[in-house]
């Protein structure tokens, strides 16, 4: 068991589809978040490469564009791809989200792993 | 030309029912076929994107699809589309009101104000050297108030020509620069209004066209903080803010949202006569803002050491 790792959540409140935001330092927002496809899990900073320092979703949790095919900057309509995090739409193009290293126990439970 | 400022922002969505929640956790009062009123009148409009009735969307995809200005009389109605019909289309529609486009694309619409006079107080302060404005015995917080928007305020558009932008607002339809950010933009006021501005608008590339974000003002900087708490708590996601600008003084605090732009709650802007002399600085940081806060968890740092059980 990682016991100096975060906590985030365990696999079964991500469904597939879905995304979450953790701020896993308290920090009054969040800071991160994960989206779920099948089995794997992509995290993120909340963090906007167009303009750094700018959260992304519009209310806690919403990143996905309506068909949940893109992750999506509601500032200015970045469209980010899930899988790389690569910006193929909107003010950031080409530029890429800071992505978060995740650790899947065995048990189900999702720990972030320090940068 | 006594235009008085924004009646009405028209959007064109795809998830309806999210916008429609959106404005009304906002403060705004549901009032039928899309229209989300502030307390004087003023709205927001929520449309589906194909909607037959709405302007044709900018090339960028942004969904503000018509900014619909409150003037003070029929006359001005009738000055504004003899203006622009020199050159545009000007269409008469069916509620009297005309709609345009201005040189950048935005769609615009002129309509015999709908925007009634509010009688209600400012938020009263107490201060020691100045006669009480709240007298006593009479409580300034109240952790149950829900303040509402007042008033529609200003909309910010992303420009392509930040130049040509403003010479159409300036020569055509009389508005006036306050002040202005060297190379981004002026912020533009009206003939029939005293606000420091209802129009900023921002120099970007073309594919950012469209609204970067509007705002209600609030009846002082308590109902903007207390708003904007009460916004938080229910879920939605601070971009930056509370603080104050400068330019203009408005106190700010700006949320994203689903209408692909931001939405500001504001309150206590500069009023400004034709004899104020246009300011211009560089923007940046020191000169968008006096002091910047950022919104955390309430907490209670009393007595002996927080309870560990």
């Amino acid at each position: 068991m990682p016991d100096k790792l975060l906590r985030l959540c365990h696999l079964d409140d991500l469904p597939t589809g879905s995304a979450r935001g953790f701020d896993p330092y308290a920090t009054g927002q969040d800071t991160m978040f994960i989206v779920r496809q099948a089995q794997s899990l992509r995290a993120y900073q909340n963090n906007c490469p167009h303009w750094p320092g700018s959260p992304m979703a519009w209310r806690k949790d919403a990143y996905l564009s309506p068909d949940g095919k893109h992750i999506v900057c509601s500032g200015h309509g970045a469209h980010f791809e899930i899988e790389s995090g690569k910006c193929d739409s909107g003010p950031c193009l080409g530029q890429f989200l800071k992505p978060m290293n995740l650790q899947i126990e065995q048990d189900g439970n999702v720990y972030l792993l320090p940068e | 030309m006594n235009i008085i400022g924004p009646d009405a922002l028209v959007f064109g969505v795809d998830n309806i029912k999210e916008c429609e929640q959106y404005l009304q956790d906002y403060g705004l009062e549901a009032a039928g076929d899309g229209s989300f009123k502030a307390l004087d009148g003023t709205s927001i409009i929520v449309k589906a994107k194909d909607d037959s009735s709405l302007p044709e969307a900018l090339t960028s995809g942004n969904m503000l699809r018509k900014t619909i200005y409150g003037v003070a009389d029929q006359a001005t109605l009738d000055t504004i589309a003899e203006n622009l019909s020199q050159d545009r289309d000007v269409k008469t529609l069916s509620d009297g009101s005309i709609e345009s486009k201005d040189d950048m694309g935005f769609a615009l619409g002129f309509q015999i104000t709908v925007r009634h006079s509010l009688s209600m107080p400012a938020e009263a302060v107490n201060a020691p050297g100045a006669p009480p404005q709240r007298p006593v015995n009479v409580i300034a917080a109240d952790p149950d108030g829900a303040p509402k928007p007042r008033s529609l305020s200003h909309v910010v558009y992303f420009v392509p020509d930040v130049a040509r932008a403003e010479a159409f607002y300036v020569e055509r339809l009389g508005f006036r620069c306050t002040d202005r950010f060297t190379d981004v933009g002026p912020f533009l006021r009206p003939a029939g209004t005293d606000d420091h501005h209802t129009l900023f608008m921002i120099q970007t590339p073309p594919f950012l066209q469209g609204c970067e974000h509007f705002t209600f003002h609030m009846g002082g900087p308590n109902e903007v903080m207390q708003a904007g708490t009460r916004f938080v708590e229910k879920g939605y996601e601070s971009f930056w803010g509370p603080g104050r600008h400068i330019y203009g003084s408005n106190w700010f605090w700006y949320f994203n949202s689903p209408f692909g732009c931001h939405v500001e709650y504001d309150a206590d802007m500069d009023l400004h006569d034709d004899t104020w002399v246009e300011r211009e600085a560089p923007s940046n940081a020191d000169t968008s803002q006096i002091f910047l806060f950022q919104h955390r968890d309430k907490w209670f740092p009393s007595g002996g050491p927080p309870d560990k059980s």
